[in-house]
C-alpha cells in the first residue's frame, strides 16, 4: 500500500516536472509569446492582417475630419470628400466615375503573368474603380473592428471586474443590466441604434462597442469571482493594498488570457455585424461605403458582373478568418491543452467560454 | 424546484420589461413615422396626419406612450392581446402580422436548427475521436472558414451555384468524366479520414469506398435516377436496413443477437408495408396519413421486439420502435417523391426544383394536394436552410469537439476503459451523454438568437417572416411592429434561458438548483 502511494507520487512529480521543465524560469509573457509564435496559422494571419491594413490605408489615402459627404471642389470642378484628404498611391478614388476601360468593366488584373492593370478589381456600370471602393470599405471595416475591440473590451473588463470583485448589490445591478442588453439581439439593437446615430464608421464603431461588451463582462466577472478567493489576493489585502490596486495589479493580470482571447473573438464578430448592418442599410450608409454596403449595392449584379460581388466579400472573409485564427492562436498560447492535472470544473469552464464566444458572435 | 423556476422567471421578466422599454424608446426616436405623409401634397394630408396621430398616440411623448403599449401587451396574459396597429403593414393589427410571420420563420429556423445540431454534433464528435488527424485539421479549418462567412454573401453564392446552376444540372443530370473521378476520390478521402486506423485498414477503406461511390455514380448515370428520383420497394428496404445498422452500431452493437435480428427484420417489415402504405396514403389524406404511417411502423417495431426480444425486450423495443418510426418516415418520403414529375411540371417557367425566392409557389394550391405542397415547401426551404446552417454547423462542430475532448480526458472514461468496456460503450454511453450536457444548454440559448440571424437570410431570399417584419418596421419607424418583433424574440430568449437552466440541472446531477 505504502509502495503504491510512493509510486503515485513519483508519477505525479514526473508529470509536473515535464511541464515545469518546458517553462522553467520563464515569465508568463515569454511562455505565451513563444507558444503564440509557434502557432503557424496565427502568425500567417497576423501578417495577412498587417498587409491588408497597410494596403487599405495607404492605397486610397484617408479622410480626416469632415462629415464624409461628397462636395464639388470649387477649384477643379471635380467631386471631393468633405474633410482633410490625405491622398494615397492609388490613382483612382472611390467616389468618382471614370471611363470604362474593358467592355462591361471586367477586371484588368491578370494572374499569369501577374499585372494589376488600370482597374484590377474591375469597374461598375458607372465606371467607379472597384479596387478603390473595396479599399475604402476595408478601411471602414477595420476602423469599426478597432473601435469595437477597444470600447467593448474596456467596458466589459471594467463592468465585469467591478461586479466580480465587489459582489453584493453592485454585482446584481450590473449583471441585471448586462442581461438586459444581452436579451436584445445584437443585430436588432445595432440596427435600431445604427438607424439613428450610424452612418459612418466612427459612429457605428462606437455604437457597436457600446453594446458588444456583455459576453466579455460575464466572463471577466466569473474569472474575478474565482480569483478573488485565492491566497495571493488575501496576501495583498493583508499587505494593505487598496481595492483599486488589487483589481488592477493583482487580479486583472491573472485573467488577461480570457480577456485577450475574447477581445479577438469580439473583433471578428464585429466585422460580420458591421457588414450585415450595412447590408441591411442600417449601418454605414451612402455616400460613405463599407464592404457590406458594396455587396448590398451590387447584389443583383452577380450574374452579369460577378467581380462587383466577389472582391468585397473576399476581403470580409479574409479579415474575419485571420482574426479568428489569431484568436485561436492566442487561446492555445494562454490555455494550452497539454498534459495537466485534470480540472474538476473543466466542462463548466469550457461551457462559459463557449457561451461567451457565441454571445459575442450574435 | 418550483420556487426556483418562479424566481428565475420573475427576474428575467423584469429584465425583459426594461429591455422592451429601451427598444421602444430607441425606435421611437429613430425617426418620424409620418414623414412620408407630411411630404405628400395630397389635399387631405392634414386629416390623415390628425387621424394617424390620434390612432398611434403620437402626441404623447414616447416615455409615456410605452406604458400605453405595455398596457395592451399585458392583455396577452389574459388572452386579449393588443399590440397596436402597424402603419408599415397598411394599418393592420400587429398581432395579425405576427401570427403569419412567426409560423413561416419557425418553419425555417426549426429545420435549420435540427439539421445543424445533427450534422454539427456528428462531425464535431468524430473529429474529437480522431483528434489531430488530417480529418480533424481539415474540419477545423473549414469550421473556421464557415464561421467567418457573412451570411448575405453566402446566400447570393448559394442562389447562383446551389439553385440556378444545380437546376440546370438537374435538367440533364449526367456526370461527366471529371465528376466521375473527382467525387468518388473526395468521398473516399473523407470516409478514410473518419474511419482512421492503421495504414492497412485505411487503404482497404479507401479502395472500398472509392469503388462503391464510383459504382453509385455510374449507376445514377445509367439509370437516369436523377431525372425522376424515386425510392421504390427495394430502396425502402435498403434505406431502412442502413438506418437499422447505424442505430444498432450506436446503441447495442452487433454482439447482441436478438437485437440484431429484431431490428434487422424491421427493414423487411418496412418493405412489406410499402404496398399497404399506398392504400393508407390514398384513404387517409392530409397529415393524418403521415402520423398514422409513422406510428404504425413504430408500433410494429415495438410489437416485434416485445414478442421476440427475450430478456432485453424493453431495451430492444425502444430501438426497434425508433427504427420503425424512421422506416415510416422513409415510406412517407417515398410517397412524396412519387409526385416529383407532377410537381416539376407545375413550376412556372420551368425554373427547376430548387427555388430561390419566397416560401411557396403561389400557383400551386396549398390545400389541393398535401404531397405537392410538401415538395413545394421543401424546394423553397433548401437554400435558406443551407445558408442558416453553414454558420450554425461550424459553431456546433467546434462546441461538440471541445466538449467531447474535455469529457474524454476525465477520469471516469479511463475507469470505464480499465474495467474492460468496449470502445463503443465507453464513447456512446459514458462520453457522448456527458459531452451533450453543455451542448444542450447552448442549443437552448441559440434558438432565440437564430430569429435575429434570420433577418438577413429572410431579406436575401425574400422570405416573409419575422426578419422581414423587423426590417420593414424599422424602416418605417413603425414602433408597434418593431415591438411586436422584439416581444417574440425576447420571450423566446427568456424561455430559452429558463430551459437552458433546467436542462443543465436535469442533465447534470452535480449542479443543484439553489
Amino acid at each position: 500500500m505504502a509502495k503504491k502511494k510512493r509510486n503515485e507520487n513519483a508519477q505525479l512529480n514526473s508529470e509536473i516536472s515535464i511541464e515545469q521543465r518546458e517553462t522553467e524560469g520563464l515569465s508568463l509573457g515569454t511562455i505565451v509569446r513563444r507558444r503564440f509564435l509557434a502557432h503557424r496559422a496565427a502568425i500567417a494571419s497576423l501578417i495577412a492582417l498587417a498587409v491588408i491594413t497597410l494596403l487599405a490605408f495607404t492605397s486610397v489615402g484617408i479622410v480626416i475630419g469632415g462629415n464624409g459627404s461628397l462636395i464639388t471642389d470649387p477649384n477643379t470642378g471635380r467631386l471631393a470628400v468633405d474633410g482633410f484628404r490625405v491622398p494615397g498611391w492609388w490613382t483612382y478614388n472611390w467616389y468618382e466615375n471614370y471611363d470604362i476601360l474593358n467592355p462591361g468593366g471586367t477586371p484588368t488584373m491578370t494572374l499569369w503573368p501577374f499585372s494589376p492593370g488600370e482597374h484590377p478589381f474591375g469597374q461598375d456600370t458607372l465606371g467607379k474603380d472597384i479596387f478603390a471602393r473595396v479599399m475604402r470599405g476595408t478601411q471602414q471595416s477595420l476602423t469599426v473592428i478597432f473601435l469595437v475591440g477597444l470600447i467593448s473590451t474596456v467596458l466589459g473588463v471594467v463592468i465585469g471586474s467591478v461586479a466580480g470583485f465587489f459582489r453584493g448589490w453592485l454585482d446584481s445591478l450590473l449583471m441585471r443590466f448586462t442581461d438586459t442588453i444581452i436579451i436584445i439581439p445584437t443585430l436588432v439593437l445595432g440596427a435600431v441604434l445604427g438607424r439613428t446615430f450610424g452612418g459612418n464608421a466612427w459612429s457605428l464603431g462606437i455604437l457597436l462597442g457600446l453594446i458588444a461588451w456583455t459576453g466579455l463582462a460575464r466572463l471577466v466577472r466569473a474569472e474575478f469571482l474565482a480569483l478573488r478567493e485565492r491566497e495571493f489576493v488575501d496576501a495583498a489585502r493583508v499587505a494593505g493594498a487598496s481595492n483599486f490596486r488589487i483589481i488592477f495589479r493583482h487580479i486583472l493580470p491573472n485573467s488577461i488570457g480570457v480577456i485577450v482571447v475574447n477581445a479577438t473573438l469580439l473583433m471578428s464578430a464585429a466585422i460580420l455585424i458591421e457588414t450585415s448592418l450595412s447590408f441591411l442599410g442600417f449601418g454605414i450608409t451612402s455616400p460613405d461605403i463599407s464592404l457590406g454596403q458594396i455587396i448590398s449595392e451590387y447584389n443583383e449584379a452577380f450574374k452579369t458582373r460577378p467581380w462587383l460581388f466577389w472582391y468585397p466579400g473576399l476581403f470580409i472573409v479574409v479579415i474575419a478568418l485571420a482574426i479568428n485564427f489569431v484568436g485561436d492562436g492566442l487561446r492555445d498560447a494562454f490555455d494550452p491543452r497539454q498534459r495537466r492535472l485534470p480540472r474538476t470544473d473543466g466542462a463548466i469552464q469550457d461551457l462559459k467560454r463557449l457561451i461567451g464566444k457565441r454571445r459575442a458572435g450574435k | 424546484m418550483l420556487s426556483f423556476i418562479v424566481r428565475r422567471f420573475a427576474a428575467t421578466l423584469v429584465v425583459l420589461l426594461v429591455a422592451s422599454f429601451i427598444v421602444y424608446q430607441l425606435t421611437a426616436i429613430s425617426g418620424d413615422p409620418l414623414a412620408e405623409i407630411r411630404a405628400s401634397r395630397d389635399p387631405n394630408t392634414q386629416d390623415r396626419l390628425r387621424y394617424l396621430t390620434g390612432m398611434l398616440d403620437l402626441d404623447v411623448p414616447p416615455f409615456l406612450r410605452y406604458f400605453y403599449w405595455l398596457g395592451g401587451a399585458a392583455g396577452c396574459l389574459v388572452g386579449r392581446c393588443d399590440l397596436g396597429v402597424s402603419i408599415a403593414k397598411g394599418e393592420s393589427l400587429v398581432t395579425d402580422a405576427l401570427a403569419g410571420a412567426i409560423a413561416s420563420t419557425l418553419q425555417l429556423i426549426i429545420l435549420a436548427t435540427v439539421l445543424s445540431i445533427l450534422v454539427g454534433v456528428a462531425v464535431g464528435m468524430t473529429t474529437a475521436l480522431r483528434q489531430y488527424s488530417g480529418y480533424d485539421y481539415s474540419v477545423t479549418f473549414f469550421a473556421f472558414v464557415f464561421y467567418s462567412l457573412p451570411i448575405f454573401w453566402v446566400a447570393v453564392l448559394l442562389k447562383e451555384y446551389g439553385a440556378i446552376r444545380f437546376n440546370r444540372f438537374l435538367a440533364d443530370p449526367t456526370f461527366g468524366p471529371w465528376a466521375l473521378t473527382l467525387i468518388p476520390l473526395l468521398l473516399a478521402l473523407i470516409i478514410t479520414g473518419i474511419a482512421g486506423g492503421r495504414l492497412k485498414t485505411r487503404v482497404r477503406v479507401f479502395l472500398m469506398s472509392l469503388v462503391l461511390s464510383a459504382t453509385l455514380l455510374v449507376s445514377l448515370n445509367v439509370t437516369g435516377w436523377l431525372t425522376s428520383p424515386s425510392i421504390g420497394v427495394v430502396g425502402v428496404v435498403l434505406l431502412t436496413a442502413l438506418i437499422a445498422g447505424v442505430v444498432l452500431l450506436l446503441s447495442t452493437g452487433f454482439g447482441q443477437r436478438r437485437a440484431v435480428y429484431v431490428v434487422g427484420s424491421m427493414a423487411v417489415a418496412t418493405g412489406a408495408m410499402w404496398l399497404p402504405g399506398q392504400y393508407l396514403f390514398y384513404y387517409l389524406q392530409g397529415p393524418l396519413g403521415i402520423v398514422a404511417m409513422i406510428s404504425i411502423m413504430a408500433a410494429i417495431g415495438v410489437g416485434l421486439a416485445l414478442t421476440f426480444g427475450g430478456d432485453a425486450r424493453v431495451q430492444i423495443a425502444k430501438i426497434a420502435g425508433f427504427v420503425g418510426g424512421l422506416g415510416g418516415l422513409v415510406l412517407v418520403i417515398d410517397e412524396a417523391m412519387q409526385y416529383w414529375s407532377t410537381y416539376l411540371d407545375l413550376i412556372p417557367l420551368k425554373t427547376g426544383f430548387v427555388s430561390t425566392i419566397g416560401a411557396v409557389t403561389p400557383t400551386i394550391g396549398r390545400e389541393e394536394n398535401m404531397w405537392l405542397s410538401l415538395l413545394d415547401s421543401y424546394a423553397h426551404l433548401i437554400l435558406p436552410t443551407a445558408a442558416l446552417m453553414i454558420v450554425s454547423v461550424a459553431g456546433y462542430t467546434r462546441y461538440a469537439r471541445a466538449s467531447l475532448l474535455e469529457v474524454l480526458n476525465q477520469d471516469y472514461i479511463r475507469t470505464a476503459r480499465a474495467k474492460g468496456l468496449n470502445e463503443r460503450t465507453v464513447i456512446v454511453r459514458h462520453a457522448f451523454r456527458n459531452a451533450m450536457i453543455p451542448i444542450a444548454t447552448i442549443i437552448a440559448f441559440d434558438i432565440s438568437g437564430l430569429i435575429g440571424g434570420a433577418i438577413i437570410t429572410e431579406r436575401v431570399f425574400a422570405w416573409d417572416g419575422m426578419g422581414a417584419l423587423f426590417s420593414k418596421g424599422l424602416n418605417a419607424v413603425d414602433v408597434n411592429l418593431v415591438m411586436g418583433f422584439f416581444l417574440v424574440t425576447g420571450l423566446l430568449a427568456v424561455i430559452g434561458n429558463l430551459v437552458a437552466d433546467l436542462l443543465y440541472t436535469a442533465l447534470d446531477p452535480r449542479i443543484r438548483v439553489n
